[in-house]
């Protein structure tokens, strides 16, 4: 048999129910996962298109000025965006099932942030510099 | 009660009715289940293609960077994508890309609220897996010499 766990509890009911309930914030996250997966719908089956049709087979100077298009540094930049939320956010749930302890998952949801936010930063660099000069 | 190591210990202590505190009884772990049944299966897939496409999505930074910086690095980004390595990856890419696309179909159904029943889940986990296979095939037939000429000049010959 396990061992009984006891809890000494010195607070009292009204004490301990404050501060309890809702978050009011813990669907956002799920909710955001959604609704960037819905946007990657579109924007990834049209980024493979042109990746098969156009890319694939375009000289430097072509896949330079396709890049630089407006609309499609546009819909690259909703790409970037998109796939890097979505990546953090996925990445996150996977973090917090299977960290051992709070430490790393703590230090690896931190690290998943920054490390999406500095390369899709780069990424929209790159489209800005393509579509600009 | 010493302090809890681990928050999911938490989760372990439950209360019964009359307050008194009561360790929660463990549920069977993995080795109970078939692991290739089509739930369990199709649901690790989207995780470990999700996480595949968390590196996908590097060699698309890694391909606008090349192209950013110049003719130079351009051709050797290029290079590296047709070495036959590179386009090993690359298809093991797009296989994981459809993959979790259509897997991602799947969840939006099922978080609408439909799709839930045993039979709709093995038709709609069928659907993924034999979707996946054609979507990859058709996306990677242009790279194949004279695929699209062959099969164009079929559907003409057979118009």
């Amino acid at each position: 048999m396990a061992q009984q766990p006891t809890t000494t509890i010195l607070r009292s009911p009204l004490g301990r129910v404050r501060g309890l309930g809702s978050a009011r914030g813990g669907t956002h996250h799920w909710f955001m996962q959604r609704v960037t997966a819905m946007a990657l719908l579109p924007l990834t089956i049209w980024f493979a298109i042109s990746a098969v049709t156009v890319l694939a087979h375009a000289s430097y100077e072509q896949a330079a000025l396709w890049v630089g298009l407006p609309w499609n540094a546009v819909l690259l930049l909703a790409l970037i965006f998109a796939t890097f939320h979505h990546t953090a956010a996925g990445l996150q749930v996977v973090i917090e099932d299977y960290a051992k302890s709070e430490t790393s998952k703590l230090v690896g949801i931190l690290l998943v942030k920054a490390i999406c936010w500095l390369v899709g930063l780069l990424a929209t660099l790159c489209v800005l510099g393509l579509a600009i000069d | 009660m010493s302090s809890m190591q681990d928050s999911r210990e938490a989760a372990m202590i439950g209360r019964r009715t009359d307050g008194t505190t009561v360790r929660r009884p463990l549920s069977p772990h993995l080795q109970v289940y078939d692991m290739l049944q089509m739930s369990s299966f199709s649901s690790i897939l989207n995780r470990i293609t999700g996480v595949v496409w968390s590196f996908g999505i590097l060699l698309v930074v890694y391909w606008l960077l090349a192209l950013a910086l110049g003719p130079e690095t351009y051709a050797t980004a290029r290079a590296a994508f047709a070495h036959p390595i590179g386009q090993l990856v690359l298809v093991g890419m797009t296989v994981a890309a459809w993959y979790h696309t259509l897997a991602g179909l799947r969840h939006i159904n099922w978080d609408i609220g439909r799709g839930f029943s045993i039979p709709a889940m093995y038709r709609s986990g069928w659907a993924v897996f034999i979707g996946t296979a054609v979507l990859s095939i058709i996306t990677w037939l242009p790279a194949i010499p004279g695929a699209v000429e062959f099969i164009t000049a079929q559907i003409n010959a057979n118009l």
